[in-house]
């Protein structure tokens, strides 16, 4: 009896510590890669790193300008796409279809979310590259915004169904036709959600370089409009990681930085918006 | 505070120009509303069979009966909440000003026939733009504060909250939250005010400051109220309806049900020998 109660209490203590570790492993690697990001990018991170176009090999200093305006418009760009029929389609699912189609909806956009990047990034070279016979901002925010459809359309979904029918029930009571309904008082009770799943598809798709390999294809200088090629700073990790200078390879360092900076920010951002408090009164 | 809400109270005429706040219930009052031979159904599943009565003019009419009797599924379909479930199936008349609201728009309708629900549900919003929300969205032309203090005067909420208009309507009580939702249906000014189980989410001092609105809104509006709680129907309503599973047995004078039932079903009901 004895001796099965310690080996009762080892096999406890031996779980407990297993699970603690593989938690602090979980943990530790976000706190990892920020150091490490911070240690070889951080001598890299001046002025103009933020100001100055790339330079030469061999030249030294210069930036990534070109590279964090491109990635600015082409996020603006896959917004555009992306979030507007994420949301509507959002709320054609949660207020509108019957429960097969919205079945349906829900398991195609948790399949588009599965697409590797790369196959997305080929769809979107087919559809916008080939017609124009060019590379541009276009096809490059065209296929982050593909990517960012199913992550706004189920998370916004998710936020209007939690708003209590009995919201619904008063304003329709109130002589609200379904799309005012809607309008004033399902969408505002959720807006707080909404804006968090937006932010999180966003940050989602900032750090993606495979769809943007042969779609934006980046560009050594500034891209003026939409429709030239254009850089962006994943895809500058990449070209500068795998060149063999080490100046170069700084530079991917510091721009990994700055990236991962960015989405860090938008995701606390987003958890700060969520946790500011629930809008809808639960009972 | 009743005394000055009661005070506020703005007294419309019917058309028939009838104004009633006693319980002389031998005094025919004119019918607002007709229901004749409703049947309902979910999906197959028929809820409510050959129901016959009527919602008279400037009087409390109660529905009650034992849970799961239907009276709120009726209760709904007088302003056609029953449509905002799939599968709601209803057959029968049921006249409004003799006009048959089946064949009327429904949000043109629903600003004719307010609600009140059984848990308080106010929006996500301050106290003001909760009562302000009809007549927004319905277009009003009155100035919106004036409407707002209106129905909250009308509503018994007015002194309670007139310095913190702007803040959110969850920071207030249980009790004040269903007045609140009561000045918000009153705000469109509607002929007819449905309230489904209003109470039963409150304690009995709330309860008891309801109860009284209910009795002084008479003067300017017509009241259906579904009741699980036989007193309250016996202290506020002039007419009761008396259901059981799906069929109105008894529909009666409030007294008259109460004292001398002419069915033996409501008879036992009442005594508490069931439900």
């Amino acid at each position: 009896m004895n001796a099965r109660l310690r080996w009762r209490k080892l096999v406890s203590a031996f779980m407990l510590t297993m699970t603690g570790v593989c938690a602090v492993v979980a943990v530790a690697v976000l706190f990892f890669i920020l150091g490490y990001l911070v240690f070889h990018g951080g001598r890299s991170i001046n002025w103009d790193f933020f100001t100055k176009l790339p330079t030469p090999v061999g030249e030294g200093g210069g930036g990534m300008a070109n590279a964090i305006v491109g990635s600015a418009k082409l996020l603006f760009l896959a917004s555009l796409f992306g979030v507007p029929i994420g949301f509507f389609g959002a709320i054609y699912l949660a207020e509108f279809s019957g429960s097969k189609t919205a079945f349906v909806v829900r398991y195609a956009a948790d399949l588009l979310n599965g697409v590797p990047s790369i196959v997305i990034g080929i769809f979107a070279y087919a559809l916008v590259v080939l017609p124009f016979k060019h590379f541009s901002a276009y096809a490059g925010g065209f296929a982050l915004g593909i990517m960012m459809i199913p992550i706004t359309l189920r998370s916004t979904e998710e936020f209007l169904l939690g708003v209590p029918n009995t919201l619904r029930e008063a304003a329709m009571a109130l002589g609200a036709s379904k799309w005012k309904t809607i309008a004033t008082v399902i969408v505002p009770a959720a807006y707080r959600g909404i804006l968090t799943s937006v932010l999180l598809a966003f940050a989602r798709v900032a750090g993606e370089t495979a769809p943007l390999l042969f779609t934006a294809f980046g560009n050594r200088y500034w891209s003026p409009g939409f429709n030239q090629p254009i850089e962006s700073l994943p895809h500058m990790v990449y070209i500068y990681a795998i060149s063999p200078y080490e100046d170069w390879q700084r530079q991917a360092w510091a721009a990994g930085l700055v990236l991962l900076g960015l989405i860090l920010i938008v995701n606390i951002v987003a958890r700060f918006i969520l946790a500011r408090g629930v809008a809808v009164q639960r009972s | 505070m009743p005394g000055s809400a009661r005070s506020a109270v703005t007294v419309n005429l019917t058309p028939t120009g009838v104004i009633n706040t006693s319980r002389e219930t031998a005094a025919p009052a004119p019918m607002r509303m007709t229901i004749s031979k409703v049947n309902f159904f979910y999906g197959t599943k028929q809820t409510l069979f050959d129901v016959n009565m009527s919602v008279a003019a400037n009087r409390v009419t109660a529905l009650i009966g034992p849970s799961g009797c239907g009276k709120s599924t009726l209760l709904r379909t007088f302003n056609r909440m029953h449509e905002t479930v799939r599968n709601a199936r209803l057959e029968g008349e049921i006249l409004l000003d003799g006009q048959n609201i089946l064949a009327q728009d429904v949000t043109q309708l629903r600003r004719r026939i307010g609600m009140v629900f059984q848990r308080p549900n106010p929006f996500p919003k301050s106290i003001f733009d909760n009562v302000a929300y009809g007549p927004k969205i319905n277009g009003s032309k009155d100035p919106i504060a004036e409407v707002v203090e209106r129905s909250l005067r009308r509503a018994a909420l007015w002194d309670e909250v007139k310095d913190h208009l702007h803040k959110s309507a969850y920071e207030l009580s249980g009790g004040q939250q269903q007045r609140l939702c009561i000045a918000r249906g009153l705000a469109v000014e509607p002929e007819v005010l449905l309230l489904d189980e209003p109470c039963s989410a409150l304690d009995p001092i709330s309860t008891a400051k309801i109860e009284e609105l209910l009795v002084q809104l008479k003067d300017s509006c017509t009241i259906a109220i579904v009741t699980h709680n036989m007193q309250q129907a016996a202290r506020v309503s002039d007419f009761t309806a008396f259901l059981l599973v799906g069929q109105l047995v008894e529909f009666n004078p409030t007294p008259q049900l109460f004292t001398t039932p002419s069915d033996p079903r409501t008879e036992a009901y009442i005594t508490g020998r069931f439900g």
